[in-house]
């Protein structure tokens, strides 16, 4: 019998072999956990399509039963989600944009260029990463309210222009440059500033990338932040505008998955398809930005 | 003047103009703040200074006295280390669980597993709480017709105060454990196969070769990825304030949902400072253990 499943084991019909026990537990693990991890976006998703009264039904259905736009089309026409998702993509586009203007050239600076009090400065950054966003925000919203920068934009990205994070993560990269290759482009006669745009920009690209997908995603999904900032709903991002909705619309489940879906459809398209770039990221030092 | 800022700034090195905007930034609104809020927590700072700062008074410690004295504070204190203290073991066992699972060989669709399994941690909190709300709905949700389907009776998660901060700590499980469970994942793969091999050799079954091979490879990545989640943990508020806007009855009233309430609802922003600090405090004192294990490892 023994040797009868091992013969069985061993042939390589359909390339496949009888997975061992280990394998096979890991693997029913793995697709339990993913059912589980995906099953309330799944959800989600499924029920902005409901019609009202199928979204409301009891027990609750997984599939709409006549699928319809309704819940996105109020949203869209009565509830502003428009303008709610072009403020959300404007506040993570700015961020992403200054965040890597300061902590690209600030990175390369901290790994490549030799400058006095380099290693002082370095070490009191990696000091200050202990401390919390949240310890800045009530003085920071009474420096922001006197620069009347309260219910604007850039009040929003003001904490993620320049950070630690951002720092340590493109100085950790940018260690890796060859120094002969920026050497021979200054013999050459080039420029600091030469040098950073024609050569070490271009060997940065990948982790650009990684910094501004971090940046992005990060902005995107900031609440604590933006809820301090603005009060004027003009412009809320999609978290805020959804939070407020969900407190006057609660029983309207549809509605509330719809805009559930166009806060959360987004990022994960975009995770899905930087996620190399993002994945270097998390890995990178593990710290938390 | 504009001839003197050149002569300064030609006696700057490179490095010092590249570094300086950045910097700048940081301390202007980060650095800065830092101190303003250590001083503004030794102010009466309220709604009357943030008119007009002729309105301030320094009071000493007394922010920090009628925190310490104010049952509130110890409510939210105690909520927020329940969560801490009960949601991280959950979280890490979740996240080197799957770690293994997907270190484990043979296994097929790795990267499809992989990626479903971190959605979660890239899914906007807000809108993810919204759907957690109805997950665990009394009647309707699907969390009480999965127990019911084993027998126990449904459980009121957002209404009774008993159950509220453990629905709390289910979702934030959901939510988080994928950024722990890809750092585990790598530290995994660097313990050579063949500790295994003679692990196996020596007799050891699966149980044995987890306490005698992997936990102590992965020791050092396990410790320091538990304090950061203690230390995030601290920072609970969206969840709550979704959820169940910190009840019921206090019940998921948090330290940061505290200052945030204070801060900007009561406009008490002196007295928000003090809480900040003390919060700030017990994340000092987390990074300083971890800081003590890490020369111990190494």
């Amino acid at each position: 019998m023994k040797t009868w499943l091992m013969k069985i084991g061993r042939m390589k019909i359909w390339r496949m072999k009888i997975p061992s026990v280990p394998t096979l537990i890991a693997g029913s693990v793995l697709v339990f956990a993913t059912a589980w991890a995906a099953f309330p976006l799944f959800w989600m998703t499924s029920m902005s399509f409901m019609p009202e009264a199928e979204a409301n039904a009891f027990p609750a259905r997984l599939w709409p039963v006549n699928p319809t736009l309704d819940n996105y089309a109020e949203l869209f026409a009565y509830q502003h989600m428009g303008r709610y998702v072009l403020n959300s993509l404007f506040v993570a586009c700015l961020a992403t944009a200054l965040s890597l203007a300061f902590n690209i050239t600030a990175g390369y600076a901290f790994a490549k260029l030799q400058f006095r009090g380099r290693e002082k400065l370095f070490q009191a950054l990696l000091a200050a990463l202990v401390i919390p966003g949240q310890l800045t925000m009530l003085p920071l919203f009474f420096l922001l309210k006197n620069l009347h920068l309260l219910n604007t934009y850039v009040g929003v990205v003001v904490p993620f222009m320049s950070s630690l994070f951002g720092i340590f993560l493109v100085r950790q990269y940018a260690l890796s440059l060859p120094d002969e290759m920026l050497q021979a482009a200054r013999v050459d006669g080039a420029s600091e500033w030469q040098v950073f745009r024609r050569i070490v920009l271009p060997n940065l690209r990948p982790i650009m990338v990684t910094l501004g997908v971090f940046t992005f995603l990060a902005a995107w999904n900031d609440f604590l932040w933006p809820l301090i900032v603005l009060s004027d709903d003009t412009y809320y991002t999609l978290p805020l505008a959804i939070a407020a909705l969900s407190q006057e619309h609660l029983q309207d489940q549809g509605l509330m998955m719809a805009g559930a879906t166009v806060t959360i459809a987004p990022v994960l398209v975009l995770f899905i398809l930087l996620q190399r770039h993002y994945v270097r990221g998390l890995l990178s030092g593990s710290v938390k930005g | 003047m504009s001839y003197d800022l050149r002569v300064f700034v030609k006696h700057l090195s490179p490095g010092h103009v590249f570094v300086a905007p950045a910097l700048l930034i940081l301390f202007i609104f980060f650095l800065a703040p830092v101190a303003g809020a250590f001083v503004m927590s030794f102010t009466d700072f309220d709604i009357y200074a943030l008119a007009d700062l002729k309105n301030l008074s320094f009071i000493g410690f007394d922010n920090y006295i009628n925190l310490l004295g104010s049952p509130l504070f110890w409510k939210a204190f105690g909520n927020t280390a329940y969560f801490a203290v009960v949601g991280t073991p959950l979280s890490i066992a979740v996240s080197l669980g799957l770690a293994m699972a997907l270190n484990t060989p043979g296994v097929g669709l790795k990267p499809v597993f992989r990626t479903v399994l971190f959605g979660p941690y890239v899914a906007t909190l807000v809108a993810a709480a919204i759907i957690w709300r109805y997950m665990v709905d009394f009647q309707y949700g699907w969390v009480n017709r999965g127990l019911g389907v084993v027998g126990v009776p449904p459980i009121d998660w957002l209404g009774d105060p008993h159950w509220s901060m453990p629905a709390i700590i289910l979702f934030a499980v959901w939510k988080n454990f994928g950024y722990n469970m890809l750092i585990l994942l790598a530290a995994l793969q660097k313990i050579p196969d063949e500790l295994y091999e003679s692990a196996r050799v020596d007799g050891a079954g699966p149980w044995s070769r987890f306490l005698h091979v992997t936990l102590p490879g992965v020791a050092p990545v396990l410790w320091m990825v538990a304090l950061l989640t203690v230390a995030g943990y601290f920072q609970l508020f969206a969840e709550p304030y979704v959820m169940t806007q910190g009840g019921p009855a206090q019940s998921t009233f948090s330290l940061l949902y505290y200052m945030y309430q204070d801060g900007f609802k009561y406009w008490n922003l002196g007295h928000a400072s003090a809480t900040a600090f003390i919060l700030f405090a017990i994340l000092i004192g987390i990074s300083f253990i971890r800081n003590r294990s890490q020369e111990s490892f190494a």
